[in-house]
C-alpha cells in the first residue's frame, strides 16, 4: 500500500491540483481536465504505468454538476499495479477532455466508444467517429436521460428507408431498473412496473429530445 | 498469335498507376469470425488502409446492467465471450465481491479456477480450429471440436447448460460439483494431453501452415503495449504479462504453471502461445483436483448477497424473507468503485463497477479484451495481402459478442 500511496504524493508534488479519489481497491486520483495529459504522461514515463487498460466515463445524472467524469485505468506491466485517473468534464452541456491517443495508440478506440456512448468530445483525437452505433446516430445511449427502452430513430441508409420505411423503433417494455424501490410503503409505486417506459393511452410514447 | 508477348520496360511500369480499390470484408464473412466488417482500401492485393467497422452485435449490455440488480446481470456475462462463459461469470463475480468486500471460501475459489481453466481449453480449442480453417487446415477443426464436445458434456453435468452456464454467482456458485465429477475431469485431462499433441502436431511443423503464419502480422512489443493488447496476443509479442501470475486472484498463486511467451510476435507465435497455454491449463486443473479443498462452496456470511438454498426458503421464514429481498431489491452494496480484471482466454476481461449503494450498479463498464485486441487492426493489416488478413484475424482470436457488448 505504501508503494502505491507514494504515487499520489509524487503526483501531488508535481501537480498540486491533483487530489486523492475515494476508491475501494486501487489507488485513484482526481485530475483537472487541463492537466490530464501531463499526469498520464508522467505516470507512463516516470512511474511505469505503461498499459492503458481502459478509458470510460460515468454520467452522474442530469442536473448534477459536474455531470460527466472520464475515468482512465492504467496498469504497469513491470510493477503490476493499477491506478485510476478520474477527470471531471468542466462543461456539463458540451463535455470535453483532451485526447490521450497521442500517448497510447489504444486510447483511440476507447475514446471513440466513450464519445459514442456519452457524447464526450476528446480534443485532438485523430478520428472521433462513432464506433458501436452507426454514423449519424443522434443520441448518446449511456447517458442517464436516454431511456432503457430506446428512442425511435431513422435507419442510417436512406435507400433502405425509402424502400422499406423501416426504422429503429424503441422496445415497448417495462423500463428498468427491474428492482423494487426500497423503503416505499406504496407498493404500486415501489414495484418495477412503476418505471414503465412503454406507452399506452394514458402515457405517451417518449419522443426524441 | 501474331505478336509475341514482351514485358513492358520498367520505366513505363513506374508511371503506370493503378486505381485504389475499396473492398468490404464482412459483416458476414466466414473468416471474420462473427459480425466484423473490414473496410479495405487496396492497391492490387496489398492492403493500404483498413478500417474495422464494429458494433453489429452491440446489445447495450452496460445500459442493461444499470437497470437490473447485480445478481440479475450474471447471465448477461455469459454472452460476452460466449466461448468461455465460465471465465466471464467468475470475473464478474469477483469484481462485485470486491465491491462487497466479500471473501469466498477455498472450495469455491478452487472450483472457479478449475472451471475457468476448462473454459480456457475450450476457447483455445475453438480458436485453434477456426485458425486452422482460416489457413486451410480443416482437420484440426474436427479434432478440436471433438474435444470441446467432451468439455461441454462436463459443463452440462456441472451447470445444467452446455453453453451459457451462469455458474459463478456473487458470493459463491450456482451449486457444488456433482459426485465424481472431478474424477471425470481428471480422466478428460489424461486422454486430452496425447490428443492435444496430435492436434498441435498437425500444425506446428506443417509447411503450409508455417508459410501462412510465420512472419505474418508481426506485432512489436511496444505496439502490443501501446494498443492495450492482453492475453495470448500480448504474450505472443514477448511481454510476459499474465494476471494469473502477476495479480493473482481466486487462489491462482497456489498453483504451479508457466507463462509461454513468444519471441517474434507473428501469427505463428500467437498460435504457439495458445497451444502451450492449453498444456499449462491441464497442469493447473490437475493440481486443483489433487488438493481439492472441502468446506462450504459459497460465502456463508453473505446472507444479504447470496441466495439461500431452495429447501431453506420453503421451510424457514428468515430465509424466505431474505430471498424475497434479494429478488425484489437486489443485494445491497456499499457505495464506491472497484475495477477488477481477470485473465480470460482472450485477454484481460475487466469490470469497472461504480456503486451508489443499493442493489443496482450506477455504472458497469466492461473492458473487453477483444475490443482492445482488434483496435490494432488498422495498423496491423496495412501492407499485407488480403489473404494474409485472414490469417491475422485467425491468430488474433477475438469474439464479437465481447467486442461489441
Amino acid at each position: 500500500m505504501s508503494a502505491t500511496a507514494a504515487v499520489t504524493t509524487a503526483l501531488q508534488e508535481k501537480f498540486p491540483q491533483v487530489t486523492p479519489r475515494a476508491s475501494l481497491d486501487h489507488e485513484a486520483v482526481n485530475v483537472p481536465a487541463g492537466e490530464v495529459l501531463a499526469v498520464l504522461q508522467f505516470l507512463r514515463d516516470d512511474r511505469a504505468y505503461d498499459l492503458l487498460v481502459d478509458v470510460t466515463a460515468i454520467d452522474w445524472a442530469e442536473g448534477v454538476s459536474p455531470r460527466f467524469t472520464v475515468v482512465y485505468h492504467l496498469f504497469s506491466t513491470t510493477n503490476h499495479g493499477y491506478i485510476r485517473v478520474a477527470v471531471n468534464c468542466p462543461d456539463d452541456g458540451a463535455p470535453a477532455v483532451p485526447s490521450a491517443s497521442g500517448l497510447w495508440a489504444g486510447a483511440n478506440w476507447h475514446e471513440r466508444e466513450t464519445y459514442d456512448m456519452f457524447g464526450i468530445k476528446f480534443g485532438g483525437h485523430p478520428d472521433l467517429r462513432r464506433i458501436l452505433m452507426w454514423d449519424g446516430y443522434p443520441h448518446f445511449p449511456l447517458r442517464k436521460d436516454f431511456p432503457l427502452a430506446g428512442i425511435e430513430t431513422p435507419l442510417p441508409d436512406a435507400e433502405v428507408v425509402a424502400e422499406t420505411g423501416a426504422k429503429a423503433i424503441a422496445a415497448p417494455m417495462v423500463g428498468g431498473p427491474f428492482v423494487a424501490a426500497p423503503g416505499e410503503i406504496n407498493l404500486t409505486e415501489a414495484e418495477p412496473r412503476a418505471k414503465d417506459e412503454s406507452w399506452n393511452e394514458a402515457r405517451e410514447k417518449p419522443t426524441q429530445r | 498469335m501474331a505478336t509475341e508477348f514482351s514485358f513492358p520496360d520498367t520505366a513505363a511500369v513506374a508511371e503506370f498507376e493503378t486505381e485504389k480499390m475499396s473492398l468490404s470484408m464482412g459483416p458476414s464473412h466466414p473468416s471474420t469470425h462473427g459480425v466484423l466488417r473490414l473496410q479495405f482500401e487496396l492497391d492490387g492485393e496489398i492492403v493500404t488502409k483498413c478500417d474495422p467497422v464494429i458494433g453489429y452485435l452491440h446489445r447495450g449490455d452496460e445500459k442493461i446492467a444499470e437497470n437490473m440488480t447485480y445478481n440479475q446481470f450474471v447471465p448477461y456475462t455469459d454472452r460476452l465471450d460466449y466461448l468461455a462463459p465460465l471465465a466471464n461469470n467468475m470475473a464478474y463475480a469477483i469484481a462485485v465481491e470486491k465491491l462487497a468486500k466479500l471473501e469466498v471460501p477455498a472450495r469455491c475459489q478452487a472450483i472457479r479456477v478449475l472451471t475457468a481453466e476448462m473454459a480456457r481449453i475450450s476457447a483455445h480449442l475453438l480458436g485453434l480450429g477456426a485458425f486452422g480453417i482460416d489457413t486451410g487446415a480443416w482437420t484440426v477443426f474436427m479434432y478440436s471440436f471433438t474435444e470441446r464436445e467432451k468439455l461441454y458434456k462436463l459443463f452440462e453435468e456441472l451447470t445444467g447448460a452446455r453453453f451459457t452456464t451462469s455458474y459463478s454467482r456473487i458470493g459463491g456458485l450456482q451449486r457444488d460439483v456433482p459426485e465424481g465429477w472431478t474424477g471425470r475431469v481428471n480422466a478428460f485431462c489424461d486422454q486430452f494431453l496425447p490428443i492435444l499433441e496430435e492436434i498441435l502436431g498437425l500444425l506446428t511443423r506443417n509447411k503450409i501452415f508455417m508459410d501462412r503464419t510465420v512472419g505474418v502480422g508481426t506485432i512489436s512489443k511496444a505496439d502490443a503495449i501501446a494498443y492495450g493488447l492482453t492475453g495470448p496476443n500480448l504474450r505472443g509479442s514477448g511481454v510476459g504479462l499474465d494476471l494469473r501470475k502477476d495479480k493473482p486472484y481466486s487462489g491462482y498463486e497456489q498453483y504451479e504453471f508457466d507463462i509461454p511467451v513468444g519471441t517474434k510476435g507473428d501469427s505463428y507465435d500467437r498460435y504457439l502461445v495458445r497451444g502451450e497455454e492449453m498444456r499449462q491449463s491441464v497442469r493447473i486443473i490437475k493440481q486443483v483436483i489433487a488438493k481439492f479443498p472441502d468446506g462450504p462452496w459459497y460465502a456463508t456470511d453473505a446472507r444479504k448477497i447470496f441466495a439461500p438454498s431452495k429447501d431453506k426458503i420453503l421451510t424457514s421464514m428468515e430465509e424466505l424473507i431474505q430471498n424475497f429481498m434479494l429478488v425484489t431489491e437486489g443485494p445491497q452494496m456499499p457505495p464506491g468503485e472497484v475495477y477488477f480484471e481477470a485473465e480470460n482466454p482472450k485477454g484481460a476481461l475487466g469490470f469497472y463497477v461504480v456503486s451508489k449503494g443499493g442493489g443496482v450498479p450506477w455504472r458497469l463498464k466492461i473492458r473487453a479484451p477483444s475490443f482492445c485486441n482488434l483496435s490494432i487492426l488498422p495498423k496491423l493489416c496495412v501492407g499485407s495481402m488480403v489473404s494474409d488478413v485472414v490469417a491475422i484475424l485467425g491468430s488474433l482470436d477475438f469474439v464479437m459478442g465481447e467486442c461489441d457488448r
